[in-house]
This record gives structure tokens, C-alpha cells and sequence, in this order.
């Protein structure tokens, strides 16, 4: 590797890591006036063009903060576990592509190495708990620990399931920008509805977003892992969260949504990057707008939603894609075939899973509906 | 038209006044009528037997404390008992005093788990012990502050400074 | 345990068991403890094994200070007792002294009272919706339950002048007459209490995970909830009918139509309907009361100098956090009393809480002190 190469890739992954840091600090003003819309309010409205300079104000107002801390901290750990929750997350970015040559290092076993990169940050999480000599710092940790253990199993058998179908169409399956070029014009949402919901919600846990967001719990543990720590440390954390956030809903484009491809794409390569940020975009509203109006569940009922619902379904939609498949394999199937009867395999699963909570939802509401009609 | 709390509202007599009577038999010292609630003074020694019994008791059936309070009569410190029940419109006021040289009254928690911060409060602020409450310490006041501020005898000082500081 | 600060970090293990407990501080700054209250969790894991609470940090020496005042001033003392339900506040008091002299209310008086106290009732109520919202974690019902308090705050500030302190409630009738346009403006501001009441059940009521969350939770036996004192939506919700507005009815509530919600199971799910369909009542109740406002003098005739003959008195009334008691000790002559004793409802209410939160989980902890719906002013007096 040449002195050029090097430069190049330092000047990339320089453009890239500030880039990604800009866009944060857009999703988080994008969450505050979103929220603000659902509940009637303005939101940031000051600080710029619609308040859009609100988070940078507040990102610099971080970095001048003094940075406090506690005489009881293991030094060592407490300095190093920002590093270590904020540095997995930008690995991520390295092979995800934001168009056919717009990536940098595109593997051949990317989702692989996201999948286990995905899961580094919880070592950042418990050690900033334990180091913190707080107790609300290792509650949260442990109840971090605990979440993104039990909700890595859907997300990488949804993962895993797409891995399995894109393998039907291009001799890259594992590749992020093989299983976009696999897609072709028919994205995975309409082939694989279930796993596009397990996806989400398996995200929605990693990402500690509510009705997820057990190990941050403001009204319990107040804030969980991060209490004791404060100035930029603290934001860091912070714009950690968003970053992740930013990677799941860029995931679940890229493995669902058909990645950058749209109307022209392929003539116009400038609206690649376009249709991908706007689908990106559209998903992290769907995050927000489930904020905005639901309760926390406790840790007990998050983990019997895992193992009782999450991964016993993602483990079906991965044993469906794979017997499909396999069947094609024997049989020598047209693509379409198994598109299709994966697609209605899938469906009927995703509705019949539906019908199924929907009935208990309405079994428990009418007793208390009864309860209460006076 | 009015919110009917006026005195001569209230019949003088009550149909439970025969039966507290009976209930506190020679442990009353008075019974008599205070605008419309009638009220009961017994000795400090009896105020649990009666307490017990007035809640046993199933025509009076005093299950719910509404009040205790201490008052500082300069010599004496009276707790008050509000009583009411819920299965009958009953009302009743308790009484019993304790010299404020000697000032302690048995505690009434075994009757209604309710008088545990009544009375840590008149412990706090009246030095009143209530003997045998499980756990007095301060409930309403920081530990180790000087004095009974509800008493009469406590002077208000001019500036407090926070204790610890 | 009395003298344990909760703030070392003192992990208990069992010899035999190898069990270790954690005691854990909360409060008295804390998002979940409502103002300053303060308790002392242990946990094993995630459950809390025992709880104790700490209260105290607000105290004013309410009572103390009363014994100081005029008894025209004391009304000022009671409107920062529970500051979020101030008229009932001033009501019981303002009553209490009333009894002690034999006073008459104007009944145009006492129909402004019970006005401005059910509306601060449906203010208190949507005030514990905001906050029971975000104690489960919601963002929205904050949000809408503001909104329509606002609305509320508005219309006294139009009578009294005040948003909160309103100091209005005078011995023998009210400060003054209600402003011009009263009667529409809050006929017009219960059409839009109702729009925001299907909005706000809409938000929580059905709601999955708000159920999942509330339903069976700190739940005790009625019997208890009597034992300890509890009163108020709390004691409604685990089946006691005891409202004192129907149970030792005062002012004119027996003359207006309306229901005591009751629940079954006493737990949280069953305090957060209670209090709403309270809200609905109170709606009714004003309605009712606007209907029937009769036109007259204000206030009674009152002796300049208040001065009650010797005795005492005890009055109580239903506040939104149930049965505030004023027990008003005259020496006879004087121009301030002898004794004042505040039973306030919120400190009876939490004398039960270790009771319902051991054995429950952490996140249980702050969900069922969300229902109770503690104001600290009222605790600590």
C-alpha cells in the first residue's frame, strides 16, 4: 500500500467520522422537533433556521464544560469506557456503503463483522458502570448487559435470515452491497415481512430507545450508566446513542428497504446516496413516532418478550428462509418461486403473529373495559 | 343554606354516647359533647384499652384514625384521637393527657398501623414519647436537633443554621 | 436501620445464602420522587426487599407558624400545603374556622368554592396524569395533562389573581365576586376539559404496556389500606367507598348528582382510573354547580376581629389526595389560635408505601409512588 493510498483513506475516514457526527447532531434536532410536532409543542426554535444550530449549541456547550470526576472512579476504566462504547459504533461505518462504489472497504463477510462488532459495545457499557462506583451506574450497566445480550439473538437471526436469501441471487450473499444488488427492484420488506419487524424491534433494543430504554430509565436509575459522568464524556455518550441509531436505521435500509436503489438510480448514480438517506430518514422517524407516546416496559416483560416472542419467531422466519431455499436448491426453482413463496410464507406468518397479540391485547382490554364501564 | 357545620346543627344526642360509655366503663374520666363530636377523656394508662376496644367493637367499629394530635396545654401534653368508622357514620373524639415533666403515653400503633408517623411527628416536635412505638427516630426533623419546636416554651431563633454545616 | 444514610455503598451478603443486598438511595433529588421525598431502598437484583422512607426536607413549621398568625392570615399557609390543589386547601381551613364561630356562608359563596375546588380537583387529577405518564416512561400525557391544567390555571387566575397562591377563600364567604364572563368562560373551558379527557384515556388508558405496567402492581389488602389511613383515590381504588363528600357530606355536594368511582384490586391501574373518572365526575359536578348559581352577597356577615370561643374543632374535607383534616385548638379571645394540627392526606397515604413497594420490582418502585401522588408541601407542612 502506497503513501497515496494511506492519505486517501486518512482523508476519507476524516470526511466520513465528521460527517457522521453532523448527521447526529441532524437526527437529534430531528427527534426534538419531531417530538415536539406529537405533542404540540415548537421545539428548538432559536438557534438557527428552525433551531437547526440547537444541538451543535449544545454539542459546544458540552466540550466546554469541565469535566467532573468522582474521587471513587477507577480512573483508568472510567476515562477509557466512553472510547470503548464510541469506537465500535464508527467501525460500522467502514463497510457500509452508501452506493455501488461509495464504500470504503466492502467485505465480503460484512454482515458478519457487524454482527459481531454490534455487540463490542456492551464491554463500554458494563465497564462504565462498574468504574463509576455508582449504583445506578451498575444497574444500568448490568441491565444494559442484559438487554443487548437477549436482543442480539432476533437481530442476528433477522440478519442471519437475510444472509440466507440474498445468497439465491448473488454469489456475494454476505457483502452489504451484494445483498443490495440482490434485492434488485423487489426489496426484502415485501419478501420478508417478518424479519424486516423483528429487525426493527431487535434495533430498537440494541439502540435503547423506548419503550426499550430500561438501562437509561431517567425515572428509576436516572440515566444508568452514564449518571457520574459529565461534560463532553457525558455527550459522547450521548451522540453515541444517535449514532447508533443512525447505523440500525442505515442497516435496515441497506438489508430490507433495497439500499440505494430507486427510480434512475442506476442512470443517475447522485441519487443513490439520496434515496438511501431518504429511506434512512423515513425509518428513524418510524423510531421517533414510537417514542413519542409509549410507556417503558420493565426488565422482567422485556426479557419474556425476547425469549418468549422475539426469538422464537426470528428463529421460525430463519428456519422458513432456510428450508425454502434449500428446497429451491433441490428442486432448481425460478428465483421469483422462491421470492414468492417466501413472501407469502412469511406474511401469513407476520399477520398470524399479528392477529395472535392482537387477540390477547383485546382479551385483556375487554376485561378491563368490563371492569370499568359503571 | 349553609356548609352545616354550625353548632346547633349537631342533635347532642349522639346514639353511640351509651356505648362508648359502656366501653370505657370506669377508664373515662369525662364524656361530653364538643360541638358535634362527641368526646371521651381517659387516662394516659387506659388510652390502648380503649383505643383496642372502641375499634372492636362491632357497633362502634372505629377502624380508621383520622388524626393524632399533640397539643401543649403549658403544663400538660394531650393527644387527641380523631376516630371514625366507615360501616357506621360514627365520630368520636379521644383524649388523655401526660405532665410534661413525665411526658410519654403508650403507643397506639398495635391498634391502627395508622398513628406510626402521628406519633413519631409529636415525638419530634413535642417530645412526647409514645412508649413502645417501634421506631422513633426523627421523622419530620434532622438527627440531633436541639429542642420541641411545636412546644410553647421553644423560642423561635432569629436565623437557623443548617445543621452539619 | 435508623441511622443507615443509604449512601455507603453497602452490599450485605448472607453468610449461608451468599445473597447479597443492595441499598440504594433515592431521592431527596430525584426525577420519581415528586419534590424531596426521599427513600432508602434494599434490593436483591432487581427486587426491592425492604424500603425506608425518609420525609421531612420541606418542613416549614406550618403549624407552628399558624400559632403566630391572624386567623385571616393562616388561609395563605394552607394554599402552599398542597400547592397543587390550593382552593381545597383553603376550603377545609376556611370551614374549619367558620364551625368554631358559627358563621353563614352566602350561598353564592359556598357555590364559588365548590366551583374553583372541583376545578382545582380536575387540575390535581391532570397533574398526577402528566406525571404518572412519565413516571411509566410516556412523553405525550405530560404534554396534554399541562395543557389542559393550563386552561384551568387561567380561569383562576382570572378570579383571584393568582395562579396557584390564590388566597381567595375568606372566613364567611370568598374575597370578592367572580369576574364578569366566569359562567361562560368556564362552561366553554369544561367542553374543552372533555375533548382533552378522551384525548388523555385515548393516550394511557388502552395502552398496552401502560397496562402492563400498572395492572397488579402495589396492590394491598383493603383492610390494610384502612389500617394505615389511606385515604383519598388511593382507598377508593381498593373498593372502600369512602368519599367524604358523600360520606359526612358539607357545603351543597348533597344536592348535586353525582358518583364515587370505585375500583376492585387496589392496584396501580385501578388509582390511575379512579382518578380519571374523578376528572369526569368533577366535570358533571361543576356543570351542575354552574347551572345552580345563585345570585347574592359573597360573604357573611363576619366580625371584623375574628376571635372563636374556647375549644376545638375538628374538619375535614375530600381533597384530590384524599381526607385533609384541620384540627383548630381556640384558647377563646384571642386573635390566633391556640393550636393548628394539619392531618395532611399525602402523609397518611405514604405511611403505606413500604407496605406496597417490598417485594416488587425497582421499576415498580417509581411506579407506585407515581400513584400516589404525593405533594411534598403537604407531607413535611
Amino acid at each position: 500500500m502506497s503513501l497515496l493510498d494511506l492519505i486517501t483513506i486518512a482523508i476519507i475516514v476524516f470526511v466520513l467520522f465528521n460527517g457522521i457526527l453532523t448527521a447526529v447532531l441532524g437526527v437529534i434536532w430531528a427527534e426534538r422537533k419531531a417530538l415536539a410536532r406529537l405533542q404540540q409543542r415548537v421545539g428548538p426554535s432559536r438557534t438557527g433556521p428552525s433551531g437547526i444550530l440547537q444541538t451543535a449549541a449544545d454539542a459546544i456547550k458540552l466540550m466546554l464544560k469541565e469535566d467532573v470526576r468522582p474521587g471513587s472512579v477507577n480512573v483508568v476504566i472510567f476515562y477509557l469506557a466512553p472510547l470503548l462504547i464510541f469506537t465500535p459504533i464508527f467501525m460500522l461505518w467502514m463497510v457500509l456503503p452508501f452506493g455501488p462504489d461509495w464504500v470504503l472497504s466492502d467485505l465480503g463477510i460484512g454482515l458478519f463483522y457487524i454482527v459481531a462488532i454490534l455487540g463490542l459495545s456492551v464491554v463500554g457499557h458494563v465497564l462504565a458502570g462498574w468504574a463509576s462506583n455508582n449504583k445506578y451506574a451498575l444497574l444500568g450497566s448490568a441491565r444494559n448487559a442484559a438487554q443487548l445480550i437477549s436482543y442480539e439473538l432476533p437481530l442476528v437471526f433477522a440478519v442471519l435470515a437475510v444472509g440466507l436469501l440474498a445468497q439465491t441471487a448473488t454469489d456475494r450473499p454476505f457483502s452489504l452491497a451484494g445483498i443490495v444488488e440482490a434485492q434488485g427492484s423487489v426489496p426484502y420488506l415485501v419478501i420478508m415481512p417478518l424479519g424486516f419487524i423483528l429487525f426493527l424491534v431487535g434495533a430498537l433494543a440494541e439502540t435503547a430507545r423506548i419503550p426499550f430504554d430500561i438501562p437509561h430509565a431517567e425515572e428509576e436509575i436516572v440515566g444508568g450508566a452514564f449518571v457520574e459522568y459529565s461534560g463532553i464524556r457525558w455527550g459522547v455518550f450521548f451522540l453515541t446513542e444517535y449514532a447508533g441509531l443512525a447505523t440500525m436505521a442505515f442497516l435496515a435500509t441497506i438489508l430490507f428497504l433495497g439500499g440505494w436503489t430507486g427510480p434512475f438510480s442506476d442512470q443517475v448514480p447522485i441519487l443513490q446516496p439520496f434515496y438511501l438517506l431518504v429511506k434512512m430518514a423515513a425509518i428513524i422517524l418510524i423510531v421517533f413516532w414510537i417514542r413519542a407516546p409509549l410507556p417503558r416496559l420493565r426488565i422482567d416483560q422485556l426479557m419474556a418478550f425476547a425469549w418468549k416472542l422475539a426469538i422464537p419467531a426470528s428463529l421460525v422466519n430463519l428456519l422458513v428462509v432456510a428450508t425454502i431455499v434449500w428446497v429451491q436448491h433441490q428442486n432448481g426453482w425460478e428465483l421469483w418461486v422462491t421470492s414468492v413463496t417466501i413472501s407469502v410464507v412469511s406474511i401469513v406468518l407476520a399477520v398470524a403473529t399479528g392477529i395472535f397479540i392482537q387477540r390477547r391485547r383485546e382479551q385483556r382490554l375487554r376485561q378491563f373495559r368490563q371492569r370499568w364501564a359503571q | 343554606m349553609t356548609s352545616g357545620d354550625r353548632p346547633e346543627d349537631s342533635a347532642p344526642s349522639s346514639p353511640i354516647e351509651e356505648r362508648v360509655r359502656e366501653i370505657a366503663a370506669d377508664n373515662a374520666q369525662s364524656v361530653e359533647y364538643s360541638f358535634d363530636e362527641l368526646e371521651l377523656r381517659v387516662s394516659r394508662e387506659s388510652i390502648v384499652d380503649v383505643c383496642a376496644a372502641l375499634k372492636s367493637d362491632p357497633d362502634l367499629d372505629f377502624n380508621y384514625l383520622r388524626c393524632l394530635s399533640v397539643v401543649d396545654w403549658q403544663d400538660e401534653l394531650e393527644a387527641v384521637y380523631h376516630l371514625a368508622s366507615l360501616s357506621h357514620p360514627h365520630k368520636l373524639v379521644v383524649k388523655t393527657r401526660a405532665p410534661i415533666d413525665d411526658p410519654w403515653i403508650p403507643t397506639t400503633i398495635g391498634v391502627w398501623k395508622g398513628a406510626d408517623w402521628h406519633e413519631r411527628e409529636g415525638h419530634d416536635l413535642f417530645g412526647l414519647e409514645f412508649r413502645g412505638h417501634p421506631d422513633l427516630s426523627p421523622l419530620i426533623l434532622y438527627e440531633g436537633f436541639e429542642g420541641f419546636p411545636g412546644r410553647k416554651s421553644y423560642e423561635i431563633p432569629e436565623q437557623v443554621t443548617f445543621y452539619g454545616d | 436501620m435508623a441511622t443507615d444514610t443509604g449512601l455507603s455503598a453497602n452490599i450485605v451478603r448472607d453468610p449461608v445464602t451468599e445473597q447479597a443486598e443492595l441499598s440504594i438511595n433515592m431521592g431527596p433529588q430525584h426525577p420519581a420522587t415528586h419534590g424531596v421525598f426521599r427513600m432508602v431502598l434494599t434490593l436483591d437484583g432487581e427486587r426491592v426487599v425492604d424500603v425506608y422512607p425518609h420525609i421531612g426536607y420541606l418542613h416549614r413549621g406550618s403549624e407552628r407558624l399558624a400559632e403566630g398568625e391572624n386567623f385571616q392570615q393562616i388561609t395563605t399557609l394552607f394554599d402552599r400545603l398542597d400547592y397543587v390543589a390550593n382552593f381545597n386547601n383553603e376550603w377545609v381551613y376556611v370551614r374549619a374556622v367558620e364551625k368554631a364561630m358559627g358563621v353563614e356562608v352566602p350561598e353564592r359563596a359556598d357555590y364559588i368554592r365548590l366551583i374553583l375546588s372541583e376545578l382545582n380537583r380536575i387540575a390535581s387529577h391532570l397533574l398526577f396524569y402528566g406525571t404518572y405518564g412519565l413516571d411509566t416512561g410516556a412523553m405525550n400525557p405530560v404534554m396534554i395533562g399541562f395543557r389542559d391544567r393550563e386552561r384551568i390555571q387561567q380561569i383562576f387566575e382570572g378570579v383571584t389573581g393568582a395562579r396557584m397562591m390564590h388566597n381567595y377563600f375568606r372566613i364567611g364567604g370568598v374575597k370578592e365576586d367572580l369576574p364578569d364572563g366566569f359562567v361562560p368562560a368556564v362552561r366553554a373551558l369544561l367542553d374543552q376539559l372533555k375533548v382533552g379527557y378522551e384525548e388523555a384515556r385515548g393516550t394511557l388508558t388502552e395502552s398496552e404496556i401502560f397496562i402492563e405496567r400498572t395492572a397488579g402492581i402495589g396492590a394491598i389488602p383493603p383492610e390494610d389500606l384502612l389500617d394505615y389511613g389511606v385515604t383519598g383515590p388511593l382507598l377508593r381504588a381498593g373498593g372502600i367507598d369512602y368519599d367524604i363528600r358523600k360520606a359526612d357530606p358539607y357545603s351543597v355536594y348533597e344536592e348535586l348528582d353525582f358518583r364515587v368511582p370505585t375500583g376492585q384490586t387496589g392496584d396501580c391501574y385501578d388509582r390511575y382510573m379512579v382518578r380519571m373518572l374523578e376528572i369526569e365526575q368533577s366535570i358533571s359536578i361543576v356543570a351542575q354547580a354552574l347551572d345552580r348559581l345563585p345570585d347574592g352577597p359573597v360573604m357573611g356577615r363576619v366580625p371584623r376581629i375574628l376571635r372563636p370561643p374556647e375549644g376545638d374543632v375538628y374538619v375535614h374535607g375530600e381533597n384530590p389526595r384524599g381526607d385533609l383534616g384541620v384540627y383548630l385548638v381556640s384558647s377563646g379571645g384571642t386573635v390566633q389560635p391556640y393550636r393548628l394540627k394539619i392531618r395532611g392526606p399525602s402523609f397518611c397515604n405514604l405511611m403505606a408505601l413500604p407496605a406496597m413497594i417490598r417485594g416488587s420490582y425497582l421499576a415498580d418502585a417509581t411506579v407506585i409512588l407515581g400513584s400516589m401522588d404525593i405533594v411534598l408541601g403537604e407531607v413535611d407542612r
